[in-house]
């Protein structure tokens, strides 16, 4: 889209900074937005995009630096000043209450706190408006705990729009959408860009950055590493610009299936609120298999996960593990000592405890072992001992055996859950979302691990949102949508096809009706 | 503002925040006895002397602290696995209850043989009056807070109703009191000529064998790990209903040991004042001694010394005594409020 | 029988909805905490610095209402401590309501002594008159029961209309209520979460102090040590009977108040039992309560949250 070049510049941030203790997580950064423009902000993850936003819209207060709106400076460290000065934030994670329907979320705040009302009737003909315009339909009165994540999105535009913001900051935005709903959500930016909006659009995706932005400005360790017109690169070029260096594409070797591990048959799992559970699963994965669990999150990859890491049984169906089928015993413990290993999808609050130290959360699955424990009582030189083996072996760096577990980075962290999954060699792998959230590096160290599993004959059950990561590992492919699993998909399905069962085509009437 | 964790905290914030707390509930205790037209200085010099300025002083301090420890021990186990035990009051009663409904049941038992079956009688009352409130909890989500609250109340009527009924002691005159527990179910003094029972001895056991528990076993590993994060600890395969039970039996026998020791180490009798509130002090024991039971030992020392030079001083210097209640309340609340602030930094944004 | 005649007495529906009253005021205050998220077990201490101030004040020579006053202010200046303590510094808010209970509850004894030095029975106060509304005080039953009530209980009942029209129908409810829910998505909107939740905190308290001086200025005529006895926690009960709604922790209240009528009534019909088993039941009730009402309430999302700003 051609840009006037004397379109006025609305946003300007210069020279900020934002320490967190040792962490530089900006390092004087700047950035221009003009009337009328998509920028996108690129970077991997832990690049500073998300703190530089925090700063602009006043979560954070930067250490040095100003942020200007409309030639103005804005206050640091008021959210409601960027908010007054017409710009808006739509957060990574949504910042909707589930108790409260559509409209109270959107007015809250907008109106003045000492009214008698809200005035609903304007506010509820406001939003439907709105909606039209911009092609963010959502009913007002619903409830937000019962929307799905597509609308919750259209929520979340919503709010700003409501408060006639001028400047949009969009926060990886289509991380929980189908690509269905992704197009949809480019194309109501590009309704909101042509009625003269400006907007900032956070995101590590290279594809969609190179759809929606007409200019890329590329963080990389908290620096601003360039900034071009998106017509002027390519995304090989942005790549090497992100990363800093050329990254290898993970290759997964062909390797011969080996027997059936785990199946699980017309599994059934109940809704958990929002979240809906398992309709009739059916799933067989092979050793020396990589199975891939393809579809955009909360559409029961939780439910199913559960059952495999030994927290639920199926309502209906059956796990079975070796042909045999589990019972009524069937628990972490139980899994574990089938040879599974569970690598959680919240590494902070499901997959280590950060109050306590490393070596105690290397043994927070095993305490219970010989090694670790004798009639009742902890070892806890061993406990430390294999901690120290498991930092050597995974690379788990910024931390000893006695360093609190919630110092180490996301990345290391993660190490260290791999490691105390795969320490015991299991034969099966359950891995949900492993890599969401970390830097290439670790990425490729994930991956890499996962693959030398797949290796040793060991049945992986990726699940994941990132259709890359899928693609580039999975030997076989299912998508998951509404609780239902699509039929095996060979390695190669094109994205387009994976997203039409993302967005429930093709499961039969059940789930068309639901 | 924003609190930002620090990784490692500087020795002046380790130990001069802390100190700054104490100087605080000093200066509120000035204060007060200001206001209570006393000369700060004395009324402050008289507390810490009634507390630690004798032998006899001392041991009385010593004896005082003796309850203390136990339930702060009981509170301290809970709050470790986040189980919200308001309830040590109770445990307390029930613990007394049992031990003086056993020792006064004419029994021609050995004392040792008595005294450690009062004991054990008495552990089991306090662990299933805990154990109610805990199972509602992991059964169907009853918040254990209001429940233990309440079962304070009920249990003090429980024991008025006994005292009144089946345990009255018909010498009392209409007093509501128990029968007087037999020499040989009375805990004997450590030292002839200490006025200081065996009940210290063994609080003092229970605070080791406590901390050995807690930090050692792997059951005190499952407390904490279910204290510091219930989800993590449940997908890593942690028991967590069985560890909030376990800890339920192990916290209210803990209070319940408090009522023992103070009905055959103390008292002799059972009586409905037989504890001023010891259960919710434990609470304030606890939370200065951070949750560590050899702490808990020094915690309860000092707030017993500071229960005991306040009544000391308010008989020299006519300040009501209840100023000693104030102090604790403010040691506590600024004490965690230190130690909130010796692990983070406040920043602007 | 005799139960029927204790059903049907105007005296008993009048001692009931009089019972409630205190219960009205402290469980509005818990529950406007609850609903922004902050747990307030300081409400049995503020309960009785509460009940301690507005007889203080009145003692002293203000007129009843300058007494009820004063017994707002005082709670609200534990409030202040409380949330200012459990808010921006994000302390525990279980040990921060357990230690302002303690404190507030022996500080009120301290004054208590100072003001009233070697007093053995504490002198009375003239309190609030029962003020029968006109023609609505001669409905048979409900007359009596609610019509003929001190002015305080009428305001216990406006309180309870208030609350519910300002969570459910004002911008600044729903801004509490997001804030007990997700205090995120507060801070996003532009608001202040911890200027939030101490406002709600701060009045809630009030009220709780309140409840106190309804015992002191209308039910009795003097102040007593322990005059408070668990009321407030049973006021905590009672917000989670009520499923957090004000409307059903009003119905809560009086259901409670109309046991521990019947409770004192029932006594003399059956001599044998021990009293203290009357006296059991209404914390027995409440324990009842909790277990049938748990399993459904719909929890503040965010209660006993700490909220830093910047974590998400």
């Amino acid at each position: 889209m051609p840009l006037p070049a004397d379109a006025p510049v609305v946003l300007r941030i210069a020279g900020v900074s934002k320490r967190f203790g040792a962490l530089l997580a900006n390092d004087r950064v700047s950035l221009e937005l003009r009337r009328g423009e998509i920028v996108a902000l690129l970077g991997e993850n832990g690049a500073g995009k998300t703190t530089l936003m925090n700063v602009l819209f006043g979560h954070y207060v930067a250490d040095e630096g100003v942020v200007e709106a409309f030639g103005r400076p804005l206050p640091p460290g008021q959210p409601r000043a960027a908010l007054t000065a017409g710009v808006a934030m739509v957060h990574q994670h949504f910042t909707l209450a589930d108790d409260l329907t559509v409209l109270e979320n959107i007015v809250l705040g907008a109106a003045p706190l000492w009214r008698a009302g809200y005035g609903r009737t304007t506010a509820r003909a406001r939003i439907v408006a709105l909606g039209e315009r911009f092609g963010l339909e959502v009913a007002p009165d619903a409830r937000a705990g019962d929307l799905g994540l597509g609308e919750r999105q259209r929520a979340e535009i919503l709010k700003a729009l409501y408060r006639d913001a001028r400047v949009l900051i969009l926060d990886e935005p289509t991380a929980v959408l189908t690509p269905a709903e992704a197009e949809a959500l480019f194309r109501s930016l590009r309704l909101a860009v042509a009625e003269g909006l400006s907007i900032v659009f956070i995101s590590h995706k290279l594809g969609e950055v190179m759809a929606v932005a007409d200019r890329v400005v590329v963080l990389r360790q908290g620096r601003v590493a360039g900034s071009m017109v998106t017509t002027a690169t390519d995304r090989q070029a942005l790549a090497r610009m992100m990363v800093g260096a050329e990254i290898a594409p993970t290759v997964a070797s062909e390797t011969p299936a080996g027997p059936v591990l785990i199946e699980l048959e017309a599994a059934h799992a109940e809704d958990r609120g929002r979240t809906p559970g398992l309709r009739g699963v059916d799933l067989v994965m092979h050793g020396g298999r990589i199975t891939g669990l393809a579809g955009v999150s909360g559409n029961g990859q939780a439910a199913l996960a559960a059952i495999v890491a030994g927290l639920a049984t199926p309502c209906a169906g059956r796990l079975l593990i070796d042909g045999t089928p589990v019972g009524a015993g069937w628990s972490p413990h139980a899994a574990m000592a089938a040879g599974i290993a569970r690598i959680p999808e919240d590494r902070q609050r499901t997959g280590s405890i950060a109050d306590m130290n490393v070596a105690e959360n290397a043994v927070l699955e095993a305490y219970g072992g010989r090694r670790f424990s004798r009639a009742g009582w902890m070892n806890r030189r061993a406990a430390e001992a294999f901690a120290a083996e498991l930092i050597a072996a995974y690379d788990v760096r910024g931390g000893e055996p006695r360093t609190r577990a919630g110092q180490l980075s996301g990345g290391n962290l993660q190490k260290l859950i791999l490691g105390r999954a795969l320490a015991p060699a299991p034969r099966v792998i359950l891995a949900l979302q492993p890599t969401r959230g970390l830097d290439v590096g670790a990425v490729a160290y994930v991956h890499a691990r996962l693959l030398e599993a797949r290796a040793r004959g060991a049945a992986v059950l990726l699940i994941s949102e990132d259709l890359d990561e899928i693609q580039a590992l999975a030997d076989v492919i299912h998508v998951i949508s509404a609780g239902r699993l699509s039929p095996a998909l060979p390695r190669g399905t094109a994205v387009a096809a994976l997203g039409g069962w993302m967005a429930g085509h093709g499961f039969g009437a059940d789930a068309d009706a639901a | 503002m924003r609190l930002e964790p620090i990784a490692d905290p500087s020795a002046l914030r380790l130990i001069g925040l802390p100190l700054a707390a104490l100087a605080l509930t000093a200066l509120v205790g000035m204060a007060l006895a200001a206001l209570a037209g006393g000369a700060p200085l004395t009324v402050l010099g008289l507390i810490v002397s009634g507390a630690a300025g004798s032998r006899f002083a001392l041991l009385e301090t010593l004896n005082r602290a003796t309850p203390l420890i136990f339930t702060g021990l009981a509170v301290a186990v809970a709050f470790r696995a986040r189980l919200w035990n308001i309830g040590a009051e109770a445990q307390l009663y029930a613990g007394a209850l049992a031990a003086v409904a056993l020792g006064t049941g004419a029994l021609a038992w050995p004392a040792p043989v008595l005294l450690t079956a009062m004991a054990g009688a008495a552990a089991l009352a306090g662990a299933l009056v805990l154990l109610g409130p805990v199972v509602l909890k992991v059964r169907f989500g009853v918040d254990e807070v209001v429940t233990t609250l309440l079962l304070n109340f009920i249990m003090l009527l429980v024991v008025s109703m006994l005292l009144e009924g089946p345990l009255r002691d018909p010498m009392a005159l209409g007093w509501p009191q128990s029968r007087p527990l037999p020499p040989e179910a009375r805990l004997p003094r450590i030292l002839p000529g200490l006025r200081l029972h065996w009940g210290f001895a063994l609080a003092l056991i229970a605070a080791v064998a406590t901390w050995a528990v807690t930090s050692r076993s792997t059951l005190g590993f499952e407390m904490r790990a279910v204290g510091l994060n219930r989800e993590a600890a449940a997908y890593a395969g942690v028991p967590v209903n069985r560890v909030l039970l376990k800890t339920a039996l192990i916290s209210g026998g803990l209070a319940a040991l408090a009522g023992f020791s103070e009905v055959a180490g103390a008292k002799g009798s059972l009586t409905l004042d037989l504890s001023p509130g010891f259960g919710y002090t434990g609470i304030i024991v606890a939370m200065l001694a951070l949750l560590n039971p050899l702490g808990v030992v020094v915690a309860a020392v000092f707030v017993a010394g500071v229960f005991v030079g306040a009544d000391s001083m308010s008989r020299a210097a006519g300040v009501p005594s209840y100023i000693a209640d104030i102090l604790l309340a403010t040691a506590l609340l600024s004490m965690v409020a230190a130690v909130m602030l010796t692990r983070n930094r406040i920043r602007r944004g | 029988m005799e139960i029927l005649e204790i059903l049907l007495s105007a005296s008993f529906w009048a001692a009931a909805v009089r019972i409630a009253s205190p219960l009205i005021f402290a469980t509005m205050g818990e529950l406007i905490c609850e609903r922004a998220g902050v747990l307030n077990l300081g409400i049995e201490g503020i309960m009785v610095a509460g009940a301690f101030a507005g007889w203080l004040a009145v003692y002293l020579g203000l007129p009843l209402w300058g007494g009820v006053g004063v017994a707002l202010l005082v709670g609200m200046a534990f409030g202040l401590l409380h949330g200012g303590l459990t808010g921006p510094l994000g302390l525990s808010q279980h040990v921060v309501g357990l230690g302002i209970t303690l404190l507030a509850t022996s500080a009120t004894y301290y004054a208590y002594r100072l003001a009233l030095p070697r007093v053995t029975t504490p002198p009375r106060i003239e309190p609030f008159q029962p003020a029968p509304i006109p023609v609505l005080s001669d409905i048979p039953l409900l007359g009596p029961a609610l019509f003929t009530q001190t002015p305080l209980t009428y305001l216990a009942f406006a309180t309870v209309a208030v609350t519910a029209f300002v969570l459910g129908r004002t911008p600044l409810g729903l801004a509490i209520r997001a804030v007990g829910e997700h205090p995120q998505a507060v801070e996003a909107q532009g608001l202040s979460v911890h200027g939030l939740r101490l406002g709600a905190v701060v009045i809630g308290s009030g009220l709780m102090a309140v409840g106190g001086a309804f015992l002191t200025l209308s039910a009795f005529n003097s102040f007593f040590f322990e005059m408070v006895n668990g009321r407030g926690w049973i006021a905590v009960a009672l917000v989670v009977f009520g499923a957090w709604r004000p409307g059903k922790a009003l119905l809560g209240a009086l259901l409670f108040a109309g046991f521990d009528a019947f409770q004192i009534r029932l006594q003399p019909l059956a001599p044998g039992v021990p009293y203290q088993v009357f006296l059991m039941l209404p914390f027995a009730f409440s324990i009842l309560a909790l277990v049938v009402m748990s399993r459904q309430a719909r929890v503040p999302a965010a209660l006993m949250l700490p909220f830093n700003r910047g974590d998400r």
